[in-house]
């Protein structure tokens, strides 16, 4: 019989082990779940994990990586402080919606201006776009008790509305045939977020990325909020005796994961999408969830886990193209992973053992 | 305007079902102290499942059955994820969802544009026929008739069996049913469970009768929808149905207003039913007595027999 | 970093070049698809026209295809990588790959591309569409001859001017032998949401219409039609499958003449950017077998009309024709231009309602 024993203290080596495990399960239960869809699975996982870095064409894969995993890892490192405490905000895919129109309205608004100050006041826009987005759940939290997990994501529905609304009204190409798209960004050098080195995908929200990294690790183990969040997670009451507000704690969290999350939206409108469309949002806020997790909340974890989920996507691509297998096998794909670590993530505070039957 | 109220309502309980019966599933596992997000996933591979399965058979009742099954043992990860390895409720829930939405289209992948054998509506010895009362109330399918039917059999489960009530024990405090010898984990497997059975059904009511064909991401969300019906349900059995046909009807009003040449733009009549559910959400959460009266208190906490 | 540039330009040349010294053995074709090819409609009419260059060609071709590619960066991913993977002709079959092809096409200059309902051309891409109107004028007049409470159901997808060309040449066709016939249209803002399709056909039958036609991808229309034993029309595919009493007629995407003339050409070497627009005649625009609850003389027209669309003795848009606020447009005989088709974004009189805006 397997009992499940709790350990004194949470073991670190399994911190850092527990996500390889889990890839490690996925990559072999992805195997074989090809191997049944009648593909080789060594050269599926191959084509998913190798190929995108090291293959024949890498060179132009690597650059996509990055593009892919950039607002990912911005989306999931403000989400952690939020998950840390104990506050979900699922509803990011609205955030990220609203920042990339709020910002690209504003930039639309000064076209064609040909001004410096175009593109940081997108990115400020932006940011602020997502920030209201997510304090309406926190105002509703605070203020009526209401659940933001349900709240933060009936708003991501409203907020695909608009963004409908919007591009087929307000912010539509004049230009553009009546199709419902804005102008594109592309064509607006002042807002234009193109790659600073061809062929390498670093654009501005990847160089922003690295350094939100650093901040938000500077900030979750050298600030005060950083080391309120971790106690209002792990401690709750002491957390309130010891003077944290829980009201602050939502409205920061919120805020400033929807602030990232519009942010993240800005860059990737201005930069990859190019534009303003029905078709803009494709689910990085709900993927950043399972980067928030796979990273263990952590900054440099969440860095890692950003990659390696852009690396799947890529992949997936790669295996859509080459073996012929449906877009969604990367999708079983991902939520295995999240599946396994939380698997795996018991390991952490219990220890497996095999005890004898007929114990007195 | 030119809309025929009783065409409307007809519509709307037939829009409303698929959420009645997740929302039914997902009230008997919060009462039982555990909040499954995973409903979007658990509907989809029951919508698929089911499709699958009606095809192959040509029944549609195989249908059904199989969505049932298809839910439970999805939902079963769930379980073991948060019941034996103590996983974290909110992730677990989200993991099945993702999931289970790309299990499904991956299942569906070559099952687009198929068509299913089709259900057949529930003769009442003419009972349809009653201008007004008739196609409202007594022109609909089975499954229609058994979403009434399971609410009101949920009702009675939790209001007057010693199962309902040992139910409710360990979602209030699952440490007290522990110490009564209430064996909790199995209460709460069975739970999710049942509820991964309904949600299954409800999404093989979209692929079988309310489109009826299958498409990946079908459910559109609808799977959130009954989670937030749940709460403004008060975990009430019978506000579920009230809930279910409010959104429901919303949906339906809006399109209708579209054909009838009302002109308010589509995107934001198309917002309407997610505004409605936070404003309801808002108005029941707002009164902290009745709220805090019903939600288990127990609901999201992890369990573990030896902490 | 100029370094890194002129090792990419390289590197992309001589994988272009390998691609060109390839095309004397095998050449290679990608597709792009903007949906499934299981959905019976847009997508799926495409990969029957990929399936035509197969048999048309053999071995002498290698076909590849990626389904579901949503507009943006992703696609521009995809084309870059059957690019780099030796693709001599990419055909990207939705409006929304316009920029991305471009893009692309900048980057592999000795790769054509063949963008579908764009209008944007580069040395290397080619531009074409189909003159769907011409099909919704035959069943514009089938539809005028058959509803009986002279209301016609229009699902919409998006207020571009295709849509709006196609609602305009259907009323139009339906009011010259119906002078009462009413239209009501809905729109659901996608192509493909069969559950959204299905819900906007049942609101449209409940507000009277007894025949249906769509813009859109899926069968769901055609099903609930079925159902309610209302009449129908397939949508770039037969559809008869999904509503064998619903449906009166169809209008199919033939993409296979287009695209097995355009892989001719590129291994014949003459292939030029070149802007089509083909309708019935050249078969790009198929219209689906008459059901036989049609009337024998409605039948006969309308074979008349699909003629005479396809001869040029008819076209769609022939004044006398007002616009929706009155004004005139065409006056007796004028034909309208391909610039204000291709532009669109007008009711003609008699339509009730707005554009969305």
């Amino acid at each position: 019989m397997i009992r499940l024993e709790l350990r004194t203290d949470p073991s670190r080596a399994m911190v850092a082990l527990t996500p390889l495990l889990a890839v490690l399960a996925t990559m072999i239960v992805g195997g074989l779940l090809f191997a049944t869809m009648g593909k080789n699975p060594f050269e599926a996982i191959r084509m998913i994990f190798w190929d995108p870095l090291f293959g024949e064409f890498a060179f132009y894969y690597r650059g996509q990586i990055l593009i892919k995993a950039a607002p990912l890892i911005m989306i999931a490192l403000g989400l952690s402080f939020g998950f840390r405490a104990g506050i979900w905000n699922i509803g990011a895919e609205g955030q990220f919606i609203m920042g990339a129109v709020i910002g690209g309205a504003t930039g639309l608004a000064l076209y064609p201006l040909d001004s410096f100050i175009v593109f940081p006041l997108m990115i400020v826009m932006g940011a602020f776009g997502g920030f209201v987005w997510g304090m309406i759940p926190a105002f509703l939290k605070i203020k009526f008790n209401a659940n933001e997990i349900l709240v933060s994501l009936m708003l991501v529905y409203v907020a695909i509305n608009f963004l409908s609304g919007m591009v087929t009204g307000v912010l539509r190409n004049p230009e553009g045939f009546n199709f419902p798209e804005s102008r594109s960004f592309q064509n607006f050098p002042a807002a234009n977020n193109a790659e600073l080195w061809a062929g390498t995908g670093i654009h501005w929200g990847v160089l922003m990325t690295l350094g939100l990294v650093i901040a938000a690790y500077l900030m979750l183990t050298r600030h005060i909020f950083g080391f309120n969040i971790r106690l209002a997670g792990q401690a709750p009451r002491a957390a309130k005796f010891a003077g944290v507000s829980p009201n602050k704690m939502i409205a920061i969290c919120l805020g400033l994961s929807g602030a990232l999350a519009g942010m993240a939206g800005l860059f990737e409108v201005t930069g990859p999408a190019g534009k303003l469309s029905t078709t803009f949002p494709v689910g990085y806020g709900f993927t950043a969830i399972i980067v928030a997790f796979l990273g263990r909340l952590h900054p440099v974890g969440i860095l890692l886990a950003g990659l390696l989920l852009a690396v799947t996507y890529v992949g997936g691509d790669i295996i859509q193209s080459k073996l012929s297998l449906p877009k969604a096998s990367i999708q079983v794909f991902q939520g295995m992973l999240l599946f396994f670590l939380l698997a795996v993530d018991v390991l952490v505070n219990f220890r497996i053992r095999f005890a004898k039957r007929g114990r007195a | 305007m030119d809309i025929s109220i009783v065409s409307l309502i007809a519509t709307l309980i037939v829009a409303a079902t698929p959420i009645l019966l997740a929302a039914t599933g997902e009230l008997i596992v919060e009462k039982a102290g555990v909040l499954n997000l995973g409903v979007e996933g658990m509907m989809i591979v029951g919508a698929i499942s089911g499709f699958i399965a009606a095809v192959n058979t040509s029944s549609p009742f195989m249908g059904f059955v199989m969505a049932a099954v298809a839910g439970a043992i999805l939902s079963y990860l769930f379980a073991i994820l948060t019941q034996v390895l103590l996983a974290n409720q909110v992730a677990s829930g989200l993991a099945l969802t993702l999931f289970g939405l790309g299990l499904a289209a991956l299942m569906g992948n070559s099952y687009s544009g198929v068509k299913p054998p089709s259900t057949p509506k529930m003769e009442w010895f003419g009972l349809a026929d009653i201008p007004v009362v008739g196609p409202i109330l007594f022109n609909h399918d089975l499954m229609v008739y058994f979403s009434i039917f399971l609410v009101f059999a949920v009702w009675v489960f939790l209001k007057f069996t010693r199962g309902g009530l040992i139910l409710r024990a360990v979602g209030e405090n699952h440490d007290a049913a522990h110490a009564l010898g209430y064996k909790v984990v199995r209460i709460r497997v069975l739970a999710i469970l049942f509820g991964g059975a309904c949600a299954g059904l409800g999404g093989a009511y979209l692929s079988l009768i309310r489109v009826p064909q299958w498409t990946e991401g079908m459910t559109a969300g609808a799977g959130w929808i009954a989670l937030a019906i749940v709460v403004f349900a008060s975990w009430k059995p019978w506000r579920l149905v009230l809930g279910a046909y409010l959104f429901g009807g919303v949906t339906i009003l809006q399109l209708n207003l579209q054909a009838s040449g009302v002109d308010i733009p589509v995107s934001y009549l198309s917002m309407a039913p997610y505004l409605v559910t936070i404003l309801v959400l808002v108005i029941m959460s707002a009164d902290r007595t009745r709220a805090s009266l019903n939600a288990p208190a127990s609901l999201g906490k992890i369990f573990h027999a030896s902490s | 970093m100029k370094l890194l540039k002129t090792l990419m330009a390289g590197a992309a040349l001589v994988v272009g070049l390998g691609g060109m010294a390839q095309a004397q053995e095998k050449t290679k074709i990608g597709f792009v698809y903007v949906g499934p090819v299981g959905d019976f409609g847009w997508s799926y009419e495409h990969d029957q026209g990929r399936q035509a260059v197969e048999a048309e060609f053999g071995d002498k071709v290698e076909t590849m295809y990626v389904e579901s590619v949503p507009e943006g960066a992703d696609s521009e991913r995809v084309m870059t990588q059957m690019a780099l993977d030796g693709a001599d002709l990419i055909f990207t079959t939705s409006f929304g790959y316009m920029d991305p092809t471009i893009n692309v096409a900048k980057k592999f200059p000795n790769v054509k591309f063949e963008h579908a309902t764009g209008y944007k051309q580069a040395e290397n891409v080619s531009t074409y569409s189909a003159r769907f109107y011409e099909g919704r004028t035959v069943i514009g007049h089938i539809a005028g001859n058959m509803t009986k409470t002279n209301t016609i159901g229009y699902i919409a997808s998006f207020p571009i001017p295709e849509v709006i060309r196609g609602i305009n040449a259907a009323y139009i066709a339906a009011k010259k032998v119906n002078p009462d016939v009413k239209m009501k249209i809905v729109w659901v803002y996608t192509w493909f949401d069969p559950g959204k399709e299905a819900d906007a056909a049942t609101a449209l039958i409940e507000q009277g219409a007894d025949v249906i036609m769509q813009h859109t991808d899926s069968p769901a229309a055609m099903t609930i039609a079925e159902e309610k034993g209302i009449y129908a029309f397939g949508q770039a595919s037969d559809m008869k499958q999904f509503g064998p009493n619903a449906r009166l007629s169809s209008i199919i995407d033939n993409w296979s003449p287009y695209y097995i003339a355009r892989t001719q050409a590129v291994m014949d070497g003459t292939w030029t950017s070149t802007a089509t627009w083909d309708g019935i005649a050249p078969g790009m625009v198929g219209i689906g077998d008459f059901s036989d609850n049609i009337p024998a003389d409605v039948q006969a027209s309308a074979t008349a009309l699909k003629d005479a669309l396809a001869s040029g003795a008819t076209h769609s848009f022939t004044g006398p024709l007002n616009k929706q606020d009155g004004s005139v447009w065409l006056a007796e005989g004028e034909t309208a231009d391909d610039g204000t088709l291709a532009g669109m974004n007008f009711y003609v009189e008699g339509i009730e309602g707005d554009v969305p805006q």
